[in-house]
């Protein structure tokens, strides 16, 4: 098996429900890849990844992950509550202790050296955000799982901050998965984007997914930029109500 | 040294301190005060089973204790918007305790010991019992540290370093319950969750990791023991109260030396 994860035909259930959040899903992400999934709210993004981790039951089909993968993950919306005095430097020893030089390392790779000794709920957003990204460097993930991992930042945040994602993968090798609502900065981030929504709409590289007229029934006028930034040839069809009609 | 009624009670305190405040320090940061409450209102109705049924109080108040923590943690997993319903099973809990004890005709004489604790009067055998009950807990604790730490601070992260959030909760509920059986003669069902929140409280704003918030809140909780008692046996005041007051008091000194 060369992929890293391979599932097919995940169908899941709403918790306590009948109704499907996910539908016959196949996916696969290889070593070193960068894999994005979009959708709208409720699309079952979350749940998808959350399935590949083996976090979610699973009414139909199966996940294969290689033996032995190391998983870096960073969940949706951390919340830390102020109720923890947490540094950290100690939170990047849970569960698992850590020596200092490993800590100080991925500290300094995800561009917040030094912060030690702050308490978790003194950081910024975007500080955090890169905290919990060095967390999940500790042991050497060979793959990174990110959902939405940008929530909450500006703009100049999300662009560097994928711009982040790119350089630690190129320096580790490290595949990501991730979860975003940033259609503009994440798939020029990405090799392979997956739009969902209940089931997979569509597939593929980049451009091909934002000129996939069900991408562009499901985000609309903001597919339009996608395509503007990718200066891909389209017929300016822009009836995009006759897709969602259809779908 | 054992012979003397109010050397057995400091060091009965003192023992209850010790797992008051790691517990306490859990009560504090997942949220759980009104789960303390329900928990400790419950071991009430242990008291009027266990003298019913002639079988140790301390088993019965630990048992019922323990399914109602078992009830409230299975509630909570399953909904978000709980704190009404723990309400409802609090006040409930107590009420039918109540109700059930006036059904024990020797209950009804010292039944405000069992409100508020009888901590002058803990025997040998209950000393025993409690040091016993407590080092069972801290070790229990100390041996799932890493894994309580992280299921508190995050679910999603503990699930993803393969560990069970709701074992980690199981934990917490069984230690909860031990410490309630424990305590139901030294503070007593209505002063459970005072010991266990407001010397954690006092400590959280003194502490700037969660080891040290557990030493603190521990240490705090030792002093309001002894400040208690030593109020008890010089002002004539209800052991119980005092010992809490004093937590209390401790609390607000604690608010001027916030540091994070």
């Amino acid at each position: 098996m060369t992929a890293l994860i391979q599932a097919s035909g995940l169908t899941i259930l709403r918790p306590g429900g009948s109704e499907t959040v996910l539908q016959g899903v196949d996916f696969q992400i290889r070593p070193g890849e960068i894999v994005t999934v979009v959708g709208p709210n409720g699309s079952g993004k979350s749940s998808l990844v959350r399935a590949l981790l083996g976090h979610m039951p699973l009414a139909a089909g199966r996940v294969e992950r290689r033996p032995g993968l190391r998983i870096g993950y960073v969940p949706q919306r951390v919340q830390v509550d102020t109720t923890i005095p947490m540094t950290v430097r100690r939170f990047l020893s849970l569960p698992r202790r850590v020596g200092d030089r490993d800590a100080a390392r991925v500290l300094a790779r995800t561009g917040v050296g030094g912060v030690e000794a702050r308490q978790l709920t003194q950081l910024s957003g975007g500080q955090f955000q890169r905290v919990l990204l060095a967390r999940a460097l500790l042991h050497d993930p060979q793959l990174l799982v990110l959902d939405e991992p940008t929530q909450g930042l500006d703009q100049p945040g999300i662009v560097a901050f994928y711009k982040l994602i790119e350089e630690v993968r190129r320096q580790t090798g490290a595949a990501v998965l991730m979860v975003s609502h940033d259609l503009l900065v994440v798939m020029r981030a990405s090799d392979r984007v997956i739009c969902l929504n209940g089931h997979v709409c569509c597939e593929g590289t980049p451009q091909h997914v934002s000129s996939a007229p069900e991408y562009r029934a499901l985000f609309g006028a903001e597919s339009e930029g996608t395509l503007a930034l990718y200066r891909h040839h389209h017929d300016h069809d822009h009836d995009h109500h006759h897709h969602a009609g259809a779908h | 040294m054992l012979d003397d009624f109010f050397i057995r009670a400091v060091l009965a305190g003192l023992g209850i301190a010790a797992v008051a405040g790691p517990l306490g320090s859990f009560v504090v940061w997942r949220r759980m005060a009104y789960f303390g409450d329900a928990t400790a209102h419950a071991a009430i109705l242990g008291v009027a089973i266990s003298l019913a049924f002639q079988v140790s109080i301390y088993a019965g108040t630990m048992l019922v204790a323990l399914a109602m923590a078992l009830a409230v943690s299975a509630l909570v997993a399953r909904e978000q918007a709980m704190d009404t319903m723990l309400g409802v099973l609090s006040h409930s809990a107590l009420a039918i305790g109540l109700v059930a004890i006036s059904f024990v005709p020797q209950a009804r004489s010292d039944l405000s010991a069992y409100l508020f604790g009888d901590i002058l009067a803990v025997g040998r055998g209950d000393l025993a019992l409690i040091w016993a009950g407590a080092a069972g807990v801290l070790a229990l604790l100390a041996w799932r540290w890493q894994r309580l730490l992280t299921a508190s601070l995050n679910e999603e992260l503990a699930m993803a370093a393969g560990i069970d959030p709701r074992v980690e909760r199981l934990v917490l509920s069984l230690a909860l319950a031990v410490l309630v059986a424990l305590s139901i003669r030294v503070v007593g069902s209505l002063l459970i969750s005072a010991m266990l929140i407001v010397p954690a409280a006092a400590a959280r704003g003194l502490s700037r990791s969660p080891e040290r918030m557990v030493g603190n809140a521990t240490l705090i909780a030792a002093l309001a023991v002894m400040g208690g008692l030593w109020a008890s046996l010089h002002l004539d005041t209800p052991a119980g109260p005092s010992i809490i007051t004093a937590a209390a008091a401790i609390f607000m000194v604690s608010q001027a030396f916030r540091r994070a």
